[in-house]
């Protein structure tokens, strides 16, 4: 549409410097230990060889990270010298960082969400060159869960999944062979997103390779093989040079660290190991004799071996199987009709799977499903609905991540913000096209009223998340004191697992009935 | 409801042009959502640092403070503004009103209850910690919801109800755009939140009066308004627009001394609350009154953008005259700067005129008047924003000059990353995409390059600030050369807008009739 051609970047970039002015507000808070993680990598690969980076152990912050991220940080460490010496200095100093520091740190992440604006601004265009309401691009660039797990806690996601949107750009405008390669990248800096790999596979091989005749067919089959791995072998070959895949590999896939996170995820794992607290409990009652594992329900956040008592022990094998099985419906969609409007969805759905039923996952990994879905999110009603709630939810099972009384005000009015954002502009928006529409077609059960995003059952599962908030931080004190410090954090985790459950469910019923 | 399936151009450019908070937008959900974007503002610039912080032993304004939450709580109310054992008034004693007394004393007991410690006496002397810090910024941010937010809301949803600026579609489009300026002020929450003071309090006061006088609660508005300078006594600067907007007002009604009398009433009567812990004595209420008009500091102190300090480089006013003099001289001058704004709305009240005369007689009053302060710049940048819908240039203008004229403050304070963040949010505000409902004024090319050259010095002698050591025989060179140029700007500004209030006056005559009617 030519007449809808008028670039949105000023308005997207509008938006993307507010979010600095927030981002640079957020320089003095508080910051976890993946600051030091990041800290001692700059200076890592800054410092040593490439062939020392991952067999370096001068701090227990090893590089566990694919290579291209290890030169990502060696990029963001080339300036750090004028700033101030000991940024790259090994072994990393005990003492707190000075502010230069400190700030220079806070300000790389900062710069590397340019990429994310790149892509957002090339997504402003969607699959039918239609463009993208503004408050799609601007619900990607405020987005809560990134600003608290980038700015705050400190991580660099914004780079990442400006990669991943970049990819999904290229795929959308049918350049299947640069959103490939892009992905490909993507995988080389961060393996998590791995489990996107299988809807990216089956897209490309039939959108890209088939249907065009056996000889064109394998002639783009090997372009496209050729291309990811250049980009495999420009991150891995040096590595496979100095003989190091084994100590790679072992540190990019750590079995070793059991089924769930410090602070469990919200996925389908929390289900499964209450039922087994509920069963044991229960059988002991009726005077089974059950032996309680180490890890028991206040102190065993933390596990090694299998906390389960009752029900079967699940193995990395399990969820690898129970991921697959879940996504399966996506990939028969992506194999047997493939489209490039479809393709965040599915590649959402397929992180989505990864969340729920993954092997060690991290809350974090909400973000890697949450932001693309918000670039859709406006296309209906329905998706507005849903986005409202993921947003929220997910945004809300980051809260234990901080955890200072300093950074509360802050997630609290960020998350609160960004909900009324949703509600005024969500509002606004179906409230006038539904005018649009009425013009059109006079149909009186068209009209949208006000606030009917927010059915009755997703108003009083928002209720139960403020009453939630209000016994972890001020009713459980009282009832229970010192005791039970990880009951909160539970039912958190618990509550926000419910809506993520949902989310869940409904993405696959979506894609299994309109795509 | 799915969205159209062929979309038509035009809901597309509607949707993907306008901020999400146009209309058809729900208003109160708008509101809502443009007060938490300040509150979220506020809340993240409290994360810095405070003046005074770790500066032994004077310390900076959070001590201040924190020491009057300490005097109040433990102290008769008769010991507040004397000079006792307990109370050594040249350690930080209380120099402003006593309702500003009032509050410390809520706040003390708010953080007795808390981190007793922190207000106990004599030893809290210095008290800091993050626990404290966090109370204390708590302390303000809830002052600034409790009297400032609801103020400010106040002032929108009347000056559209009022028609203040004229009524048409396109001015009330630009309702958020005024609530968003008004709310997230940068100095203000520099000062509130990042140097630590309780402006919020006095200024959302006389928000909420001007708003009283706008709505037709004009006994609402000088209770209000009494409260204000009874918080501050800075407030007085705005009194000469009040007093003739209100005169020029009673004087066109059917019974003029009632009206002025019943005013006068409701004035004297809120003073008297306020004061009756001081009114047993004669000596008592001249002790207070004693504490808050300290000639003896001087006529200006550090670099302070106004005439007497701008001008001292030519003439040594603090060594030419004594205090009495002095006094004489800045009184008849602040007079002289805020007369024909006080003509003006005794002879022609108007709603309108109402709000240049506040930003014409508070800024004469910074201008002119004994003692004034670098933050005192808020009081004339509150009408400004007010006048931001009218005068969008003027306030973008005053605004950054404002701002900039704290900055050698800001610096001392720690407060750089903060003032940035801030001085971009509120450019951003300013150039808000889809604002095009601002009238902007043709500016003459000429006077343009002028006023361009300001700010391009503004910039350059930011970044020397902070990058160059001053030559060693003049420490000060950079803050005074700060100074006269918010002077020359601010001088400027005066002269317009007090032409622009004379402007009104043949315009709005007809307005302040139809309205008393």
């Amino acid at each position: 549409m030519a007449a809808a051609a008028t670039s949105p970047a000023p308005a997207a970039a509008w938006a993307f410097a507010a979010a600095i002015c927030v981002k640079l507000l957020l320089v003095p808070t508080y910051r976890s230990t993946d600051f030091d993680v990041h800290r001692y990598w700059l200076a890592l690969t800054h410092a040593l060889p490439a062939r020392r980076w991952y067999t370096d152990e001068s701090s227990q912050w090893t590089l566990d990270y694919p290579p291209f991220f290890a030169y990502f940080s060696r990029l963001l460490a080339l300036p750090a010298p004028f700033v101030d010496a000991s940024l790259v200095s090994l072994p990393v100093p005990d003492a707190p960082p000075s502010f230069a520091y400190l700030l220079y740190l806070r300000l790389t992440v900062a710069f590397s969400d340019l990429l994310l604006l790149a892509s957002v601004l090339l997504l402003a265009t969607d699959a039918h060159r239609r463009r993208r309401p503004f408050l799609a691009l601007v619900l990607v660039l405020w987005s809560p869960s990134l600003l608290s797990v980038d700015h705050v806690h400190f991580q660099y996601n914004g780079f990442l999944i400006g990669l991943l949107l970049l990819s999904l750009h290229f795929i959308e405008q049918g350049r299947d062979l640069a959103g490939g390669v892009v992905f490909a990248t993507l995988l080389c800096s961060k393996h998590l997103f791995l489990v996107a790999a299988p809807v990216y596979f089956m897209y490309l091989f039939r959108h890209y390779c088939c249907g065009r005749g056996v000889v064109r067919g394998l002639g783009r089959l090997v372009l496209m093989g050729a291309g990811v791995a250049a980009v495999f072998s420009a991150a891995f070959a040096p590595f496979v040079y100095y003989g190091q895949m084994q100590q790679l590999f072992n540190r990019l896939f750590p079995f070793g660290r059991g089924l769930c996170h410090a602070y469990w995820a919200p996925n389908f794992w929390v289900f499964y190991i209450t039922l087994d607290k509920i069963l044991a409990f229960l059988l002991r009652r009726l005077g089974f004799n059950i032996q309680m594992p180490e890890a028991s329900f206040t102190g065993g956040l933390v596990g090694n071996s299998s906390p389960f008592v009752v029900l079967p022990k699940v193995t990395p094998i399990t969820t690898f199987l129970l991921v697959m099985l879940a996504m399966s419906p996506c990939l028969v969609k992506a194999l047997s009709k493939p489209q490039p409007r479809h393709i965040i969805r599915w590649v959402s759905y397929a992180t989505t799977c990864g969340f729920m039923f993954g092997w060690h996952v991290h809350e974090k990994a909400s973000l890697h499903f949450t932001i693309p879905l918000a670039l859709i999110a406006m296309d209906s009603l329905e998706d507005a609905k849903h986005y409202f709630l993921l947003s929220v939810v997910s945004c809300y099972s980051l809260f234990p991540l901080l955890f200072e009384n300093q950074e509360y005000p802050i997630k609290v009015l960020l998350l609160m913000t960004y909900a009324t954002l949703m509600w005024v502009g969500f509002s606004s928006h179906f409230t006038a096209n539904s005018a649009q529409e009425r013009k059109k077609v006079n149909e009186s059960s068209s009209v949208v009223k006000k606030n009917s995003f927010i059915g009755w059952i997703s108003f009083s599962y928002f209720l139960g998340l403020v009453a939630i908030e209000l016994w972890s931080q001020v009713f459980h004190h009282y009832v229970f004191g010192d005791r039970l410090p990880f009951l909160p954090l539970m039912m958190v985790s618990l509550y926000c697992g419910v809506g993520m459950m949902y989310s869940w469910m409904w993405q696959l019923a979506w894609i299994v009935k309109h795509t | 409801m799915a969205k159209p399936k062929k979309p038509a151009p035009a809901p597309d450019l509607a949707t993907a042009a306008h901020l999400p908070w146009h209309p058809p937008a729900p208003p109160v959900a708008t509101a809502l959502l443009i007060s938490l974007a300040a509150l979220l503002v506020r809340v993240l610039v409290s994360v810095g640092p405070y003046s005074g912080q770790g500066v032994a032993p004077k310390f900076g304004d959070y001590e201040a403070q924190r020491h009057w939450m300490e005097l109040t709580l433990h102290l008769p109310s008769s010991d507040w503004y004397r000079n006792t054992s307990e109370n050594d008034l040249a350690y930080w004693g209380l120099d402003y009103p006593p309702l500003s007394a009032y509050q410390s004393r809520l706040h003390a007991l708010f953080l007795n209850a808390s981190l007793p410690d922190a207000v106990a006496l004599r030893s809290s002397r210095g008290f800091e910690s993050l626990e404290s810090k966090l109370l204390m910024r708590w302390t303000v941010l809830s002052s600034d919801l409790v009297v400032f937010f609801p103020a400010a809301l106040w002032f929108v949803w009347a000056y559209f109800k009022c028609g203040v600026g004229g009524i048409g579609e396109e001015r009330r489009a630009g309702w958020t755009w005024l609530l968003a300026i008004v709310l997230i002020n940068p100095c203000l929450v520099l000062i509130d939140h990042g140097h630590f003071q309780y402006n919020c309090i006095s200024l959302g006061l006389t928000l909420g009066a001007i708003t009283g006088v706008l709505s037709g609660n004009e006994l609402v508005a000088a209770a209000l308004f009494s409260l204000s300078i009874n918080h501050k006594q800075m407030s007085l600067y705005f009194a000469p627009a009040f007093f003739s907007h209100l005169l020029g007002k009673c004087i066109k009604r059917k019974y003029p001394i009632v009206e002025v009398m019943k005013l006068g009433f409701v004035v004297l009567g809120t003073f008297a609350l306020v004061w009756w812990p001081f009114l047993h004595s004669y000596e008592a209420a001249m002790q207070v009154i004693s504490r808050l008009a300290p000639f003896e500091r001087g006529i200006y102190e550090d670099y302070v953008a106004n005439f007497w300090c701008s001008t001292s480089v030519l003439i040594k006013w603090k060594r030419l005259f004594a205090i009495k003099p002095l006094k004489l001289m800045s009184l008849s001058a602040t007079i002289l700067a805020f007369l024909p704004s006080f003509v003006q709305q005794v002879r022609s009240p108007s709603s309108l005129g109402f709000l240049y005369s506040l930003l014409n007689s508070s800024i004469s009053f910074y201008l002119f008047s004994y003692q004034v302060h670098e933050k005192s710049i808020l009081l004339p940048l509150l009408p400004a924003s007010l006048l931001g819908l009218q005068e969008p240039q003027l306030y973008g203008w005053f605004m950054y000059f404002g701002l900039f004229s704290m900055f050698p403050l800001i610096c001392r304070d720690h407060l750089l990353l903060q003032y940035i963040a801030t001085l971009g949010f509120f450019v951003l505000i300013y150039y808000s995409p889809g604002g095009s409902y601002k009238n902007a004024a043709k500016i003459p090319s000429g006077a343009k390059a002028v006023l361009s050259m300001a700010l391009v010095c503004s910039f350059a002698l930011q970044i020397v600030y902070l990058r160059i050591e001053p030559p060693k025989r003049y420490p000060f060179l950079l803050d005074a050369l700060i100074m006269f140029i918010c002077f020359s700007q601010l001088v400027v500004l005066t002269l317009y807008t007090n032409y622009k209030q004379w402007m009104l006056d043949s315009h709005s005559r007809s307005i302040g009739r139809k309205k008393d009617l």
